[in-house]
């Protein structure tokens, strides 16, 4: 593998990671992570979306004029969109209603656009497509692991297993209800967010 | 039917907040609440979009997607199904109408034009116009319920943003530990309003 492609696949792992250091694609990623298995589906599809809308921006970069290059890349992410939506609601209905909106809104997901503008409108389409995945994957990353403890502490479970028995069922965990609810997320992403500056001080702000 | 509305203008403006309930329009929600003044243009331009992007989809998604929605064509048409063309069709309606704002701002309030500068066109992909233009087709709202959703969404969301916008302005003299300065701390502090927001839940009139 040669060193660019290395670069574009596991630079947005942790050095710069499109939520954490990048601060795109928090829109969608913070309302799927009350489970870990919705947490999975969505860091799929993003990782496909991602990858396919770059690798096709990237072929035909060339030929967009700038002034509707917007436009052009709505509607080519927004096609994908949907293919995956309709795989989606044909394979497994259940989780696609569970995400309800928040696969369309893989559309409007800024990591998405943003890569495609930063990214894909001036690399060669192998680059594109890796540093598609290299991006899903660093979204997915923050994802799986805002996921893993919401549904840890907020319902003593992992992917649907019980892991810590609940007092109402007769064990001795007493859930976090918060971190079910909105704010729990808002306060795991901050504090991720905090431990990874603290690995990383060049990442930190004035 | 006037209480109906109202009930739903207050649901959507506190208790299913689009940022702080849903997650919706984060990346601007963060990126432009530095100050105060930009914050409230921000907000002005997500609600007045909103306002008109949530019924004008409703309209495209009745008379054109849904099933059946072209039966008014003739009967030949009533079996067509496009619904799963609507992601395609509210981005496309939806970025026509910020290009209007953009238009009409540039004429008439060229500072607040200037000082939102390249988050203006971002509106477009802002999550929480999409979020509620989706919404409305999952909750089956009428042409009024949707206008009512729009405009308390956008309400909602301007609200948030012009108080995180606030605290963020005192917090410039406050001593944070330094990996959580600026993003971390922004976070936790959505958070607490998070919480404070939920104190509406359960509000019905």
């Amino acid at each position: 593998m040669k060193a660019a492609h290395k670069k574009a696949l596991f630079d947005p792992l942790f050095n710069d990671n499109p939520i954490a250091a990048q601060v795109l694609g928090i829109c969608s990623a913070l309302a799927v992570t009350t489970k870990l298995e919705t947490s999975v589906v969505m860091s799929l599809a993003v990782i496909a979306v991602m990858a396919l809308s770059n690798l096709s921006i990237s072929v035909i970069r060339n030929w967009i004029p700038p002034s509707i290059r917007i436009i052009v890349q709505l509607t080519i992410i927004a096609s994908l969109v949907i293919v995956t939506d309709q795989i989606l609601q044909a394979f497994v209905f259940d989780i696609s209603k569970q995400l309800s909106v928040f696969v369309g809104l893989i559309i409007t997901n800024c990591i998405v656009m943003g890569r495609a503008e930063a990214f894909a409108m001036q690399n060669p389409p192998v680059d594109s497509f890796l540093d598609g995945i290299g991006n899903g994957l660093g979204y997915s990353l923050i994802l799986l692991i805002v996921g893993f403890f919401r549904e840890l502490l907020g319902a003593g479970k992992l992917y649907g297993y019980s892991v810590m028995p609940l007092v109402t069922e007769g064990g001795w965990y007493q859930p976090n209800g918060l971190m079910v609810l909105a704010p729990g997320a808002f306060f795991l992403i901050g504090i991720l967010i905090w431990v990874l500056r603290n690995y990383k001080p060049e990442l930190r702000e004035n | 039917m006037f209480e109906h509305y109202l009930s739903l203008a207050v649901k959507a403006i506190f208790v299913e907040n689009m940022a702080l309930a849903f997650f919706l329009g984060m990346c601007s929600f963060l990126a432009v609440s530095k100050k105060v003044d930009t914050a409230l243009g921000l907000g002005a331009a997500v609600t007045f979009v909103l306002t008109v992007t949530a019924p004008l989809n409703y309209l495209l998604y009745t008379f054109l997607l849904k099933e059946g929605a072209m039966s008014w064509l003739g009967p030949q048409f009533v079996s067509i199904d496009l619904s799963f063309l609507r992601f395609l069709a509210f981005i496309g309606s939806i970025a026509a109408s910020v290009q209007i704002v953009e238009m009409i701002m540039d004429k008439f309030a060229p500072a607040l034009y200037s000082a939102l500068g390249v988050f203006l066109p971002l509106i477009a992909v802002n999550c929480a116009i999409l979020g509620a233009a989706l919404f409305i087709v999952e909750r089956d709202y009428t042409l009024g319920e949707s206008t009512v959703f729009g405009l308390g969404s956008g309400i909602g969301f301007w609200l948030a943003i012009v108080a995180l916008a606030a605290l963020r302005e005192k917090m410039v003299y406050s001593n944070v530990p330094a990996g959580l300065r600026g993003l971390g701390i922004t976070f936790i502090v959505t958070g607490l309003m998070a919480i404070g927001f939920m104190a509406f839940a359960g509000i019905q009139l």
